[in-house]
């Protein structure tokens, strides 16, 4: 045969070098909270293909199954494509097109009024946001205390319990060393945070496969499938899980106490005298530095002394050793005095938890000896020299390789702010804090446990015209700090700081319809929200939550919520129940910011932030909202976003606000390539060309820590003298950890009565009782005023990893992977029931009722049923036709979910932690029953009120999609054959 | 009825697949949807892809399942696409040679211009890899990214199945099965790498990694005795000297 002719050519002639794209665009992704980079190819004007950026810090190239599924949301049929004004009721989606301008002069006009009336009027909360420290600055200058995202509704618990205690947290704040670890043990259901980097660690430790994989999780699917042993533990025990771990721990010996002593604040003397205003406090000297028992002197010294042996245990009365420092009975003990005291009470041995965890004592027990081996037996020492925070040289890196992860499984429960406390005392008693195999901090932390600001929003910091003093959300250490009025009523509308939630530092937008509703503390006059899709999958109690959108004055026919503003691409559940919607831009239509001042997407290794540029152009009349932000700010003349003649500050929009808005001098939005020549990173002065250089690099910045500034990163001199340079902490003094927490018992003493500030009477057992200064286990609230036969199987969901939230379920190709969601029940716990696979059922809870389907399954805790999270969706929304099955097969759980508690002495607490006002979903108790066997269609949402007609400019969605066939040569006959292309 | 190629350069390209850590993400079946949908086979068909039962062509599925009972049981994720088997029914069953094993590389593909659209290849495949797009009315399957794994425009680096690419637990690999030297071949000794369904005679390529025991008892240390714990934990006792020792700051 002729040379030019390969044998395979006799078939068909294939190209195996086609032109793949015109252009290739990176930006970073937008699919879910992990903030990948991507590199976007682009082809005759179309988005051809979407992979991950290997120069990447985060994904290295990879990229999962959302991020891969962008095309279809970008070109999803329910993106919104003009200003919308609602006509009809609301909930009735009837809307008509507005321009722009009168989309801004009517939001002007609602906003403008009520800042010069009273700023706190103004309800302004965000949802799945990834701006941040924008929308956070920009309530701060309208002024108003009323802002936060959906932190409160996600993971406050993980990120407060960790700030507070380690000066980080799981994630975004921190991450397993996957290259040394030898044990990695993984609380609960983590499948979207992290998404990527998890998986890749994972992969990398079974690769490696010298390391143990442990899963602590009721369900055996995503993460759990792989691990080396799965612990399928009863929700909301993973306390007691842990406490008898750490009595295991103790009783055998197995703590290090070289790094409590050093680097916790273990050998702090607390003071014991009961029924005192300073009971549990630490005892300072004259100076206010807390103090130790040195036993080389016997004196009490300042604790942070580098020269003493430290005590850390014993009682030495404080009469003897401190003249006129207190009460004759008052004594002083080292804090881990305390740890003994309580950890190895008979309450947390394993054998007395193996029944409410459902774990046997004996794999308790085995679990801590495969903790202590991998931490002291197999103890890492890289050779490299580095200086603590002291001046100390040393020439060895020290790790004890048992890593830690925890994400809503243990924050989403009443319990989740002590349990994950635990946890971190679990991880400091095995010293595996920032050192090789540990858990390592993710610039910019550690910081100081709590750092600051505080909150604002005291009634002298709020007036109308005038910004706030600070920032809305922040991190309060004393009763004092709280924002309460004289009465010790709660002064922002979610409640956030007040006696309900005094440590709610991501706020609680999960409450702030419910209050707004009922006028508690006070009314609001525009709720303004963005990406939050509050009349669905993001509130607790649905059905109700509805009522409350729709829900009028009989007197004057207004609605109880006068006016809602709702910035979303998509139209979402939420659309039909605002009654003015700015419509944004998909995420590749936009400039963004992955912001060290907000949501860091650093590694322990080294800081990075990054950008996201517009890669395609909008063919819609839709504008990014952080835009609009910044064009309100300037029509309402807040002060930031105005200049001197009251001109626009940033006339660029949101791109000219992250090369030029300044935060503190030299510190912006972007870390990369400041200075007006670009030479500086961390802090300079603006740079003109900033963008363009973060498009050159990829559109990130990321750099290497030197390796002697890579762990204890807490204590060591060359890292905190970096961290301060790039003013990542306001100086450079080591970080101690908090094993034990004084913020939380002065909120334990005022819970007593004690202080200035105390609790109305309500409140005062619930204070006294959580806020423990050592982590404690209390049942999760719902199960104490449930009747626990009468419901007596635990209700929660997994993330499945092809999805996000609610918004991968209207995605032509996710929804093809998980369109409808089945109830997912352990088989025995189902056949002792009668019931089978497939069976329709009731599940019942004592707040409401909701049909399912149910599939049998091995690899679930007895007590447990789930679902895979957020994929029911509201018949009519997304412009999904009427019967798709996410809407008549699915079913969405949080309609059996109570955003309140049922009354206690005629006051309703929220559904929430205690401590934080972490929304407590996964403490939900249900019952299954069988269904009556009719065969309509099953009917999934209590709330339903008819199907909501697509928005104006929302056209009919596609039959059939070919997406791609425009690819195709022109020559081709499948590019012209078989319908619409998308 | 085709014909397998008679004689090969002994080159067999195929994917290997670790069960061990795949965790069942479904990053390799959407990347290589979107690969696929503008490339050789485009486009891969979404049938109401808004509407009550979307569904449509996908070169490679995962399936989830569990594997024996209880806790000793097993959550298994199993991706799925063609195995570029060296007998494959599905060739030899086509009557008009659209469906053929290159003889370069032991790639099966399909002639869409010469497909007349019978299925007979999607009976004769006991591993369910075809996919048949309604709309074209021709039979699509896994390129082995034909488009992308010689393809003069792409960097080296990712000259690769999508699906290898974009794998973020590096559970994928692909390479040269026949070549007994190759990173994949050697992971499949190693790892005791395994055909699926050897019994029905088509000697797939593609290569599945086992997933090692349910439970790592060989990573297990034991449990000391339980122990009475003393009433006391003050200085003075025993029990807990080691508390005592002299430390530094």
């Amino acid at each position: 045969m002729p040379d030019d002719i390969r044998p395979d050519d006799r078939y068909e002639k294939v190209d195996q070098s086609p032109v793949v794209s015109d252009e290739v665009k990176t930006t970073t992704c937008y699919m879910c909270a992990c903030r990948c980079g991507i590199k976007v190819h682009l082809k005759d004007g179309a988005i051809r293909y979407i992979e991950g950026n290997r120069d990447h810090p985060i994904n290295k190239g990879v990229l999962c199954a959302k991020g891969s599924a962008g095309i279809m949301q970008h070109y999803s049929p329910a993106r919104l494509s003009q200003p919308l004004r609602r006509v009809g009721p609301r909930g009735s989606g009837e809307f008509e097109p507005i321009s722009w301008e009168e989309a801004l002069d009517t939001a002007t006009e609602w906003l403008g009024d009520i800042r010069r009336r009273d700023p706190r009027k103004l309800a302004f909360f965000t949802g799945r946001d990834q701006s941040q420290s924008l929308t956070g600055f920009w309530a701060s200058q309208f002024g108003t205390p009323n802002h936060a995202a959906h932190g409160g509704f996600c993971s406050v618990n993980m990120a407060a319990a960790g700030i507070y205690t380690i000066g980080g947290s799981f994630w975004e704040f921190g991450e397993p060393d996957w290259e040394n670890t030898k044990y990695f043990m993984m609380f609960g259901v983590a499948e979207d945070h992290d998404s990527n980097p998890i998986k890749m660690g994972l992969g990398k430790l079974k690769t490696k496969g010298d390391a143990k994989f442990v899963s602590v999780n009721p369900v055996r699917t995503g993460y759990s499938a792989i691990a080396d042993e799965w612990v399928g533990i009863r929700p909301g025990t993973d306390g007691l899980l842990v406490m008898a771990l750490i009595h295991e721990l103790i009783r055998t010996g197995n703590v290090d106490l070289d790094f409590l002593a050093r680097y916790t604040n273990s050998h702090w003397l607390v003071r014991r005298a009961p029924g005192t205003a300073d009971d549990g406090l630490f005892v300072r000297g004259r100076d206010g530095k807390p103090l130790a028992y040195d036993r080389n002197t016997d004196q009490l010294v300042d604790a942070a002394r580098i020269d003493i042996s430290p005590a850390m245990r014993g009682r030495f009365p404080l009469h003897e050793a401190a003249p006129g420092d207190g009460g004759s009975d008052a004594e002083a003990v080292p804090a881990f005095q305390l740890v003994l005291d309580r950890y190895l009470d008979e309450a947390y041995s394993p054998d007395a938890v193996a029944e409410q965890t459902g774990i046997d004592a004996d794999r308790i027990r085995r679990i801590a000896a495969e903790l202590a081996h991998a931490a002291f037996e197999q103890e890492i020492s890289l050779d490299v020299e580095w200086t603590d925070w002291a001046g100390r040289k040393h020439d060895k890196i020290i790790g004890r390789p048992v890593s830690m992860h925890a994400m809503r499984g243990i924050s989403a429960h009443s319990n989740g702010f002590q349990t994950c406390r635990a946890i971190h005392l679990l991880q400091m008693l095995l010293g595996s804090i920032d050192c090789p195999g540990g858990f390592r901090y993710k610039p910019p932390f550690p910081r100081p446990a709590p750092p600051g600001p505080k909150p604002a929003g005291k009634p002298h910091q709020v007036a109308p015209g005038t910004p706030m003093a600070g920032p809305p959300l922040g991190f309060i250490t004393s009763p004092e700090d709280l924002l309460i009025d004289d009465q010790g009523e709660a002064l922002r509308i979610d409640k956030a700081y007040s006696w309900d939630a005094p440590l709610a530092a991501h706020g609680m937008m999960h409450m702030v319809i419910r209050n707004a509703w009922a006028g508690d503390p006070y009314p609001i006059d525009v709720l303004f929200m963005f990406m939050a899709n509050m009349s669905w999958n993001s509130s607790m109690n649905t059905t109700e939550t509805i009522e409350m959108l729709t829900d009028t004055d009989p007197e004057t026919g207004e609605y109880k919520i006068p006016k809602i503003i709702y910035s979303d691409a998509f139209q979402s559940e939420m659309i039909a129940y605002a009654d003015l919607i700015l419509p944004d831009t998909t995420y590749l239509e936009r400039w963004d910011c992955v912001s060290m001042l907000d949501r860091p997407i650093c590694s322990a290794d080294g800081p990075a932030d990054a950008i996201r540029q517009p890669v395609i152009a909008p063919d819609r009349n839709v504008r990014p909202f952080q835009d609009v932000l910044i064009e309100l700010g300037a029509r309402l003349g807040l002060p930031a976003f105005t200049t001197d003649t009251g001109a626009p500050k940033y006339p660029g929009g949101y791109a000219d606000y992250l090369v030029h808005h300044e935060r503190a001098p030299g510190i912006g939005p972007l870390a990369g390539w400041r200075g007006e020549d670009g030479s500086s990173h961390g802090n300079g002065a603006p740079n003109d060309n900033q963008l363009e250089r973060y498009i050159e690099n990829g559109c990130f910045w990321s750099e290497e820590f030197a390796p002697d500034e890579r762990y204890y990163k807490h204590s060591n001199r060359a890292y905190l003298d970096k961290a301060a340079k790039m003013g990542w902490i306001a100086s450079a003094d080591p970080i101690v950890l908090q094993l034990y927490s004084e913020p939380l018992q002065r909120f334990k003493l005022a819970g007593q009565g004690f202080g200035n500030v105390v609790p109305p009477v309500r409140y005062r057992d619930r204070i006294a009782e959580t806020f423990d200064p050592l982590p404690i286990w209390y049942a999760p609230f719902e199960e104490s005023h449930t009747d626990l036969e009468d419901f007596p199987i635990h209700a929660l969901t997994q993330r499945p990893m092809a999805m996000y939230h609610s918004w991968g379920s209207q995605n032509a190709w996710l929804r093809q992977i998980h369109g409808w969601n089945k109830l997912y029940m352990n088989r025995s716990t189902a056949e002792d029931q009668g019931l089978a696979d497939g069976d329709g059922v009731r599940v019942e809870s004592p707040y409401g009722s909701i049909k399912a389907r149910i599939a049998l399954m091995e690899g679930v805790n007895g007590n447990t049923v789930w679902t895979w999270n957020a994929i029911g969706k509201k018949r009519g929304a997304w412009n999904l036709s009427p019967d798709a099955p996410e809407s008549n097969k699915g079913f969405l759980l949080n309609h059996l979910i109570t955003d309140l508690l049922p009354p206690k002495d005629g006051y309703r607490f929220g559904n929430t932690d205690p401590i934080t006002g972490q929304a407590a979903w996964f403490d939900l108790r249900v019952r299954v029953v069988k269904d009556d066997g009719s065969d309509k269609a099953l009917a999934n949402d209590p709330s339903d009120s008819g199907i909501a007609p697509r928005a104006p400019g929302v056209g009919k969605a596609a039959e059939r999609l070919r997406f791609g066939a425009r690819f195709l040569p022109a020559s081709n006959w499948r590019r012209s054959r078989g319908g619409e292309d998308t | 009825m085709t014909s397998l190629p008679t004689a090969t350069d002994g080159r067999k390209l195929g994917l290997v697949i670790d069960l061990d850590i795949c965790v069942g993400c479904h990053a390799c079946a959407v990347n290589c949807k979107e690969w696929n949908t503008g490339g050789h086979s485009a486009p891969l068909t979404d049938e109401e892809p808004y509407g009550a039962d979307p569904h449509g062509v996908w070169f490679n599925r995962v399936h989830s399942f569990e594997a024996g009972d209880g806790d000793s049981g097993r959550t298994v994720h199993f991706p799925r696409s063609c195995l570029h088997c060296e007998e494959p029914a599905c060739v030899t069953v086509c009557p008009t040679g659209a469906s053929y094993k290159r003889e370069g590389d032991g790639i099966v593909l399909v002639n869409a211009d010469t497909c007349i659209g019978c299925k007979l290849c999607s009976w004769a495949c006991p591993y369910g890899a075809r996919e048949y797009d309604y709309a074209d009315g021709v039979m699509k399957k896994c390129t082995l990214c034909i488009d992308r794994i010689e393809n003069q425009h792409l960097p080296p680096e990712d000259r690769l199945p999508a699906c290898v690419s974009t794998c973020p637990a590096s559970a994928r690999h692909f390479g040269d099965l026949g070549d007994p030297n190759s990173d994949v071949s050697q992971l499949v000794a190693e790892r005791g790498g395994y055909d699926l369904m050897p019994e029905m005679g088509m000697q797939p390529v593609n290569k599945y990694l086992p997933p090692r025991a349910s439970t790592r008892h060989d990573l297990e240390t034991p449990a000391p005795p339980p122990e009475t714990i003393p009433a006391s934990t003050d200085t003075g006792s025993d029990f807990l000297n080691w508390v005592d020792r002299m430390l530094t700051r």
